[in-house]
Parts: C-alpha cells; structure tokens; sequence
C-alpha cells in the first residue's frame, strides 16, 4: 500500500534547541502527552518501529519509552485501526490513532463518518469520543494518485468531527496538544512536504485553542486565505510582494472545522480583496467554503470579485514534472494578488 | 450448574424480549412508531445466555437487530421505549432511535445501522480493557450477512494479532436481509478459527448451549487466553426489517423454521430448568406485561425534543464558524 522509498532525510534535534521541524514538534507533543496522561495511546501501522518510527519518524522513540502496550503496531487494517480507537475512545482511553496517508480514508471511512463522528449525537450527548487521527496530506513528494491527496474537505462537510492542518512547528505543537486532550474527534492533517520546516517552539507544553486563525502577516491592500503548506507560500508571496509595495494580509485558518470565519471577514473588511489558496481539488472545498462565507457576511466590503488558487480537479499525478503544474506556486500566488490590488 | 436463580433470570430476560418485541411490532404495523425495525424473535437465547456471562463493566457492540441485545445487557424496557418512540427523555434523547440504542453504564456500545460496523468498535472496548488490565471482556454481536463484510475480517485479525479479551458472537439466521446465505453451517465459525482462535458452532435456539459455549469464551478472555468465536445457528422467525413481506421465502420454510425455535419453550422443556416454579413463571409473565404497557404509555405521552435539540452534542465544544 505504502511502498516507496523515502526521499524525505531528517535529524532529530538537540533537545533543548528552539527551533526544531514539525515532525520533531509532533514527535515531542506526543511523548508529553503520553508521560502526562497514561489514557493516551498510539495505535497504527509501523507507529512502534524502532528504527523509522513511521513512514516519516514522527513516532520514533515511543515505543522505546512507553512500551508496546500504549504503542500499538497493527496489521495493515484501517478499518479495525480508526474502528478500534472509536471504541477505546467511548470506553475510556485517548487513541491517537494514525491513518498513515490520507487518501486510505478510503477503507476506513465507514467508521469515522457513521460512527465516530455521530456517537455523542445518537447517543444523545451521554458519551465522549476523544480521538486524535494524525494522517498524512498532499503532493510535492512524488507519492502518486493514491499517497498525495488532501481530501480534508471531504472530512470538513461532516459534522461531529474537528479538522486540524498546522503550517508550522509551533501551531502543529499547540494544536495536536490540544487534539489529544479535546473531547472530540480530531482530524489531524500534516503535510508531508513541510515535516522539516523548522520554527521555534517551546519546551513547555502549551495548547492553541481551535477556531482561532493565525496572522502571518499583516496588510492592507490583499488578504490572503491559505491552508497547510500553501500557508508558506503565501507567506513568500507576500514577502515578494511587498518589495514591490503591495501589502498583503495572510491568514491561516489553522483549523478547517471550526473555522474561524470571524478573523478572515475582519481581515476582507480592512483590504477589500481576498485570494484564497488551497491545495485541494477545487470543488466543494476550503476554498469554496471560504468564498461562500464571504460572499454571504462580508459581500459589500469585497472591492473585486474572490479568486482561488487551487489544484485541478484531476487526480495528483506521479510524474514530478505534472505534479509541479498541480500544485499551486508561489509564482500564481504572485500574480493573482498583484492583479487583484490593481484591481 | 445454574442456579434457580440465574434460571429464573435468564427466563425472564428471554421472555421480556419476546414480549418487549411482540408489542412494538403490533405498535409499528398500527404506523405509532417511526424508522425501521428489526425483530429479534427466537434469537432471545443468544442474547440472554452472551449477557449472563458479562457484568455491566463488560462491553457489547450490537446490531441493527439490537433491542434483544439491550435488554439482555440491561438497558431498561422504559428507556428503549422512550428512545423507539424517539422523545425526549429516551435514551439517545430521541435521536438515535431503534438503530442506535446505547447505554455506556451497562457496557451497551450501541445497536448499529451499518451492518459489520461494530466488531471494530468492540475490538477497541477489547483493548480499553487490555490495556486497563481490568478482567473485562468485549462482546460483537455479528449477523451472517455481516460476517462477510471486511471489517469483520479486519476485527477477527486485530483481535488475534492483540490478543484481545473478544468474543465474536455470531448470529446465523441464514438471511443476508432478503438473500439467503449459502453457508453451510459451521463456516463461519470455521472462518473465524482460521484467523487463529478458538471457535464453535451451536444450536442458537438452545440457552444451555449458548451458556456453555458463552461461559468458556468469557473465561478465556478473562484470564487472558485471547478471543473466540460462537456461531450460533438460529432461524429467522421475522423478515429482515419489519413489514418484510419475504416473498424470497417459501410459505413451507417460514412455517417449519418457526416451528423449531422457540428457544423459550425449548427451555423450559429442558429438564435442567425443571425446577422453576409455574406460578412464578405466570407472576414473571403478568409483571412483564405490565411493565411493558407502563414503558408505552410514558413513552407515548412523553414530550418530543425541541428544536434546540437539533443542534446540542454534535460536539463537546465547537467555536468558530
């Protein structure tokens, strides 16, 4: 299922560094949240590997210090997998569960959209279901049609789950602290290609509430509406552009559902014009999503029409020179927020 | 060796699933009550004698053939009642219904719309136990037609690979809905034991034989010894939901099927539950009935959600948007 050969290398850094990648925050949150709450577990495919923790590391050293009986190595079985933590979650733990890739939702779907999404409302409120389910999202890997998709907008349209895609090492920290220890379940999206983005993050455990977008930076002339890694390229875009003198707000979301539509219609009242960049396939999207709740709550504050940027809707290709077409670039950033301050 | 006690127990619980079914079924074809149901008729002994061997700590994912699982693992009769008539006070508050019915203070993990769903769940209730170490056991109630979904294959698996308190219980009533499954008896069974567990075939009509069988699964799960699989083999009485017309079925079958299981008389005509009293039987009998007609009518006038309800515990705690 998961057959390809790493092209991703990292180091796990000294402990008492301040910058570290997100795979190193997502690697520490967990080993806090483990050491702090003996209810949280780590069940998946590969999680207790000694030796790659994971497909990507980011669960390496767990096993070592909690055991193999709250780092559970599992069969190739999604369906048991996300199944198995929905259980342990209603009967008392705090799984974390990892979907590998994203795109396996697939064969597991049933579970977390009929079951453990929908618990605590057909059981009429009398039950909790606290699982964390890390799952890896999107293309810039090579990894093909069935290993790079973002399909959060799927997961996002079904009410009774969260859904989490930090762009950076500090977010990713605070917000899977505060999926491991919310009532509800999380979906929550890493990106493959940004694990060894690095930022500071503090040692001490914090968590950042949901529902609460970030600022990446501040402007007037055109917001920015980004999600996961396009978050960093809007943030290059901007950069560009403000040597050209153009201003631009961006904003990142951080979490999809909630999200926090306040922060973005405050951000399009101050600029008058929105670009919203999203690497999901354009139809029913974050992108649409976001378009609609402005046109709705904001309309006349918009001083030119609402673009997106975002993949086709076409599957993601293997070929590396195809995929760097599906991905949005820094460079279509560019472009459409220059056109639309000219607007 | 049971003793009169448990007997009279496992009379009663039998008999107030017959009963509890007979009367929402004659309530359903009047159009009282809404949804689909699924009747559970002469399956009573399995749900019975699985539950007897399990304490409120235990666990239990049902079907959506579920309210005889319900009253076995203690849900009470008022209760389903509120929540079949979908009010307020019931048990879901109304909004689970006949299909969802689940009560965490008796390890009830809910009744289960998408059939093979819930042999995962109770596969995760296997490892909070696991990994508690507290003894306690989880129990999936699966159909015939749902053991050949693969999440039932995937459970069987974990299971294994874990080494999970489990039982997988196995309903055979030889309908996948209205297609008759062309198993022979014992096959599921035997496909379970291919996964590495221990694993029998029964008469599902027979208590004691469920109590046996149920009572050694139990216990190797307690003690740490892994899952098992039962496949109980018990005929449909019902069509698969109810006004199920089951023109699939022969008039011959139907009839002869429904001939031989009556778990409750086969019970009673066991010379191990000679010893219970008539008279008590009909006082159990009266007070059943009356139950019964009590739950209705408080389900009846009971007041239905309110529009408020629509919105609460989709989450715990959702801001934003």
């Amino acid at each position: 299922m998961s057959s390809f050969s790493l092209t991703f290398t990292w180091i796990i850094r000294d402990i008492n560094m301040a910058e570290i990648s997100i795979r190193e925050a997502i690697n520490k949150t967990l080993h806090q949240e483990m050491a702090r709450d003996q209810s949280v577990i780590v069940i998946g495919e590969d999680v207790a590997s000694k030796h790659s923790g994971g497909v990507y590391g980011v669960t390496l050293g767990l096993s070592d210090k909690f055991g193999s009986e709250r780092v559970i190595d599992t069969p190739i079985t999604e369906s048991a997998i996300i199944g198995a933590a929905g259980g342990a979650a209603l009967t008392g733990l705090r799984p974390v569960a990892e979907l590998m890739f994203i795109d396996f939702l697939g064969v597991c779907l049933d579970q977390l959209m009929n079951q453990i999404a929908k618990f605590r409302y057909m059981f009429g409120g009398n039950v909790i279901t606290p699982v964390t389910i890390r799952t890896m999202i999107g293309a810039g890997a090579g990894t093909g049609p069935q290993h790079s998709q973002i399909l959060y907008p799927l997961l996002v349209s079904i009410p009774g789950i969260k859904v989490v895609a930090p762009s950076n090492a500090y977010d990713a920290k605070g917000l899977l602290t505060q999926a491991i220890r919310d009532d509800d379940p999380v979906v929550f999206c890493e990106h493959k290609a940004i694990y060894d983005e690095l930022a500071e993050v503090p040692d001490e455990e914090f968590v950042i509430p949901f529902g609460e977008a970030r600022k990446v930076c501040e402007g007037n002339d055109v917001t920015i509406v980004a999600f996961s890694r396009m978050v960093l390229f809007a943030e290059q875009a901007a950069k560009k552009l403000s040597s050209e003198g153009i201003s631009v707000e961006v904003i990142d979301p951080r979490t999809l559902s909630p999200l926090d539509d306040k922060s973005i219609i405050e951000s399009v009242k101050k600029t008058g014009k929105l670009l919203i960049v999203d690497e999901a396939n354009p139809y029913c999207s974050m992108a649409s999503e976001v378009s609609s709740v402005v046109a709705e709550k904001a309309f006349y504050a918009l001083k030119a029409p609402i673009r997106k940027i975002t993949s086709p809707h076409t599957p993601v290709p293997a070929s590396p020179t195809l995929e760097a077409f599906y991905v949005p670039s820094v460079s279509q950033i560019e472009d459409l927020a220059r056109e639309l301050s000219n607007y | 060796m049971l003793e009169n006690s448990e007997l009279y127990k496992a009379y009663r619980d039998m008999k107030l699933i017959r009963e509890f079914e007979e009367r929402i079924r004659a309530e359903y074809q009047q159009g009282k009550l809404p949804g689909f149901i699924h009747m559970y008729r002469a399956q009573e002994a399995i749900a019975v004698a699985m539950c007897m061997n399990l304490t409120d700590q235990d666990y239990i994912a049902s079907t959506h053939r579920g309210h005889g699982h319900c009253i076995a693992k203690g849900c009470t009769v008022e209760d389903m009642l509120l929540e079949l008539c979908c009010k307020d006070e019931g048990i879901c508050r109304g909004k689970g219904g006949s299909m969802h019915i689940a009560d965490m203070s008796k390890g009830m993990l809910g009744a289960n719309a998408i059939v093979g769903a819930g042999p995962p769940i109770a596969a995760g209730a296997a490892l909070t136990a696991k990994t508690l170490k507290n003894g306690c056991v989880s129990v999936a109630f699966i159909g015939d037609g749902a053991s050949d979904q693969g999440t039932v294959a995937e459970a069987l698996n974990l299971a294994v690979v874990l080494n999970l308190p489990m039982i997988f219980m196995y309903e055979n009533n030889y309908y996948a809905e209205f297609t008759k499954n062309p198993k022979p008896d014992g096959r599921i069974a035997e496909r379970a034991g291919a996964f590495g567990m221990p694993s029998v075939c029964i008469d599902g009509s027979d208590f004691f034989a469920v109590y046996d069988a149920a009572k050694s699964a139990v216990e190797r799960g307690r003690n740490g010894g892994g899952p098992t699989a039962i496949e109980a083999i018990v005929p449909r009485y019902y069509g698969h939901f109810e006004g199920d017309a089951q023109h699939y079925r022969e008039r011959d079958e139907v009839k002869s099927s429904r001939a031989m299981s009556d778990p409750i008389k086969i019970f009673l005509q066991d010379p191990r539950s000679e010893g219970l009293s008539k008279n008590e039987i009909e006082n159990m009998d009266n007070e059943i009935s009356e139950l019964i007609e009590t739950g209705l009518e408080k389900a009846y006038s009971a007041t239905e959600p309110s529009y408020e309800q629509l919105f609460t515990d989709v989450y715990v705690d959702y801001k934003g948007h």
